[in-house]
């Protein structure tokens, strides 16, 4: 293999025997855009609505009651590790059985995440301008296999982890983890270009945005 | 930088399905003369213009990003083999294994051992280029392995054992009706009442995959960005097939082109920007999935990459056309195309089709294979591709460029001059002097006679054919320009002047 790899370099370099310039790169791009979280939110709120996810703006208190009533017809849900438990407390009294908690250590199997209706997880840091969520597997996202199994995914995101542009959250993040980014529940445009959501990814998406 | 001190070689061309077999003048006549074809692409392109200037036209630094990432590409052109060293070293300190190929043959060997090392006969993939390019799906049928397609379009164009017409709507030369009448003939599970509703036929798509994506031990992708300084691997997608595929097996094999490379994970913000709006026309697509080597109880716990050559060294050398090699396969390019619009993808042979894959494909085989050479001919030079595309590949000009790489490639190789060479001297010869001109223009009452009664000429010979084969020359005057003016202005003062600047000539 070491042959091939060596090859290849080499090709390269002779490729490159006129020693082109490494240009520099000119960063006039915004970089970020400061602007309050009322204005984070609303364009959030925005982008996810194009998308035709659910999103509802909630304070502090108002998540449990809302995630009970998203959860209301799930059979079952899952939950990473590490969730806010205060979030669950509604629709966990609300019928007892239906939860499964998942962790690295103790992964739920991916039959068993088939026959799970929902999965509620927690998010690193969004995109405004894009509609963006980025979950990053730390506590209270968990395994990627869980926020894509279940067909309906609940995603609890935090105005303070709301950024208005792409670049501002990429500096929030470790590239090396494993990051999924979700803008809106799966599509596609396939077919003469129009787009269609729900193919094979969460068919339902619903966010709730969660005032400072 | 290091200064290159090997020894001067040879380009080492690829190979796979990137080649036109036939001239692309051949197969577009006889796509052209497909309507619904025609029809079908007419609209998905103008579909996907409007919705790409949309969003194009929200961001105030559009042009601002289309200029970093032009940069950025040409940096990592210049620093390839270092960037490529970097990746690697970064990508196996997490756990990834990488491979090299020269070639698609090799790139295919590696795959086939690598899933074979699993002791499985089937695998998924994710849409991937790189892997349609070496014709990885036939090579693996070839050898007993099934390789399920999970892209929605991919799926259409594999269960109508048809090929991609269109970098990332592969099927795009088939309307929902078409689409409808496929899944019925090859999806032996489906409702016999499936009607052609997209949202229906997705529905249908998500239920023949289910279980294949639950239980694959394998998957295959390829990657649209490698970030060098961080050893990441991106999968920019739509539909949660490629999460699937990413996260659910055991085993995840990523083949992909030497080039795709960023230097920083800064730079992903640049692309990230750049591409689903490009491509799609959207903000952001639907999912973006990136991995660093393995991470323990997430995901595959074997993963490949393999990087594969086949003829992007060559097209590296080619310090005019070099930057073909920045594509970031937005498809922008085709779908402003006036001539892709018409012809379809099919026409251009090549994996890939439209303004990228005119240029892209005879710098990776080298001019002379098959009937490379016509693609470069496959365009007005109108130059939408150049404003269309987000790392600014300026095609119309790498078009100019191998044209003439085409025609000095025939030069040396015919002891009799062509057509073109004689046509091209006998023009030397008339513009060099006025008296040479005006000997040919007392030709001109037989172009007269040659039109005919319908004073046109609708062929010409030989290879001044092409010129008449979609439009007519008027027949000629009887005397020319310079005839008229001499009569006109006998004796006078102009005519003098015209007279003795003959003289000094």
């Amino acid at each position: 293999m070491s042959s091939a790899r060596e090859e290849i370099l080499e090709r390269l370099r002779g490729a490159l025997k006129d020693a082109p310039a490494v240009p520099d790169v000119p960063r006039n791009y915004r970089t970020g855009v400061d602007a309050p979280e009322e204005e984070r939110i609303s364009v959030l709120v925005d982008r996810l609505e194009d998308y035709k996810a659910g999103v509802t703006v909630v304070d502090e208190a108002g998540v449990a009651p809302r995630v009970a009533e998203l959860l209301r017809e799930a059979s079952s849900y899952v939950v990473p590790q590490g969730i806010e438990e205060a979030w669950l407390a509604e629709a966990d009294a609300a019928k007892p059985n239906r939860r499964r908690n998942d962790s690295r250590q103790a992964p739920l199997s991916v039959a068993d995440l088939d026959a799970t209706s929902a999965v509620v997880t927690g998010s690193a840091v969004s995109v405004a301008e894009t509609g963006t969520i980025i979950l990053d597997g730390s506590e209270g996202q968990g395994r990627r296999a869980i926020s894509l199994i279940p067909d309906h995914h609940v995603c609890v995101v935090r105005a303070g982890d709301i950024t208005m542009i792409l670049p501002e959250a990429l500096r929030r993040l470790d590239g090396t983890r494993p990051l999924t980014w979700i803008s809106g529940p799966s599509a596609t445009s396939d077919i003469e270009l129009e787009r269609v959501e729900g193919v094979h990814g969460p068919r339902t998406l619903d966010v709730i945005i969660v005032r400072s | 930088m290091s200064t290159y001190l090997g020894m001067p070689t040879l380009p080492v061309y690829g190979q796979g399905n990137l080649n036109a077999v036939e001239s692309f003048p051949t197969a577009a006549r006889r796509e052209l003369k497909n309507e619904q074809l025609r029809a079908n692409l007419g609209h998905a392109t103008h579909t996907i213009r409007d919705k790409r200037l949309r969003v194009v036209g929200e961001l105030p630094d559009w042009e601002d990003l289309r200029d970093a990432g032009s940069a950025v590409k040409e940096s990592v052109m210049a620093r390839l083999p270092e960037l490529l060293e970097q990746f690697e070293a970064n990508f196996t300190a997490r756990g990834g294994v990488i491979h090299w190929a020269r070639n698609a043959d090799e790139a295919n060997e590696i795959v086939r051992d690598l899933i074979r090392a699993e002791g499985v006969d089937e695998v998924v993939k994710v849409k991937s280029m790189a892997t349609q390019e070496i014709g990885l799906n036939e090579y693996l049928e070839e050898q007993g392995i099934a390789a399920y397609e999970t892209d929605l379009a991919e799926l259409i164009v594999q269960l109508d054992h048809d090929k991609p017409s269109h970098i990332l709507v592969p099927a795009i030369h088939k309307n929902r009706t078409q689409v409808r009448d496929i899944f019925l003939r090859e999806m032996p599970e489906v409702d016999p009442n499936l009607t052609n509703e997209p949202a229906k036929l997705a529905e249908a798509a998500r239920a023949h995959l289910r279980r294949k994506f639950l239980s694959a031990k394998v998957a295959i992708s390829g990657a649209n960005f490698a970030i060098a300084d961080a050893g990441t691997l991106a999968v920019v997608e739509s539909e949660g097939n490629g999460r699937m595929c990413l996260t659910l097996p055991e085993t995840l094999i990523t083949v992909m082109g030497v080039e795709k490379l960023l230097p920083t994970w800064q730079d992903l913000e640049v692309f990230m920007q750049l591409l689903p709006r490009s491509s799609t026309g959207e903000r952001m697509n639907p999912y973006t999935s990136l991995w660093t080597g393995v991470t323990e109880g997430d995901g595959p716990q074997n993963v490949h990459l393999v990087l594969v050559d086949n003829g992007r060294s060559a097209a590296l050398a080619d310090e005019m056309g070099r930057s073909a090699l920045h594509c970031i396969r937005c498809s922008a390019c085709m779908n402003v195309c006036p001539v892709y619009e018409r012809t379809g993808g099919h026409a251009y042979g090549s994996t890939y089709p439209g303004p990228i894959g005119a240029i892209l494909s005879p710098m990776m085989t080298g001019i002379k294979s098959e009937e490379n050479n016509s693609l470069p001919y496959a365009s007005s030079l109108c130059g939408a591709c150049y404003d269309a595309c987000p790392v600014k590949i300026n095609i119309p000009e790498i078009l100019v460029h191998l044209r003439s790489v085409d025609v000095e490639s025939k030069r040396g190789t015919r002891k009799v001059p062509t057509q073109m060479d004689l046509l091209m001297k006998g023009a030397s010869w008339a513009f060099s002097r006025g008296r040479n001109l005006g000997l040919l223009e007392k030709g001109l009452p037989l172009g007269k006679l040659a039109a005919g009664r319908k004073r046109k000429i609708t062929k010409l010979p030989g290879i001044a054919a092409g010129w008449t084969q979609s439009r007519d020359i008027p027949a000629p005057p009887a005397q020319s320009f310079r005839d008229w003016w001499a009569k006109e202005h006998e004796g006078s003062a102009a005519a003098g002047t015209a007279a003795q600047g003959e003289k000094r000539s």
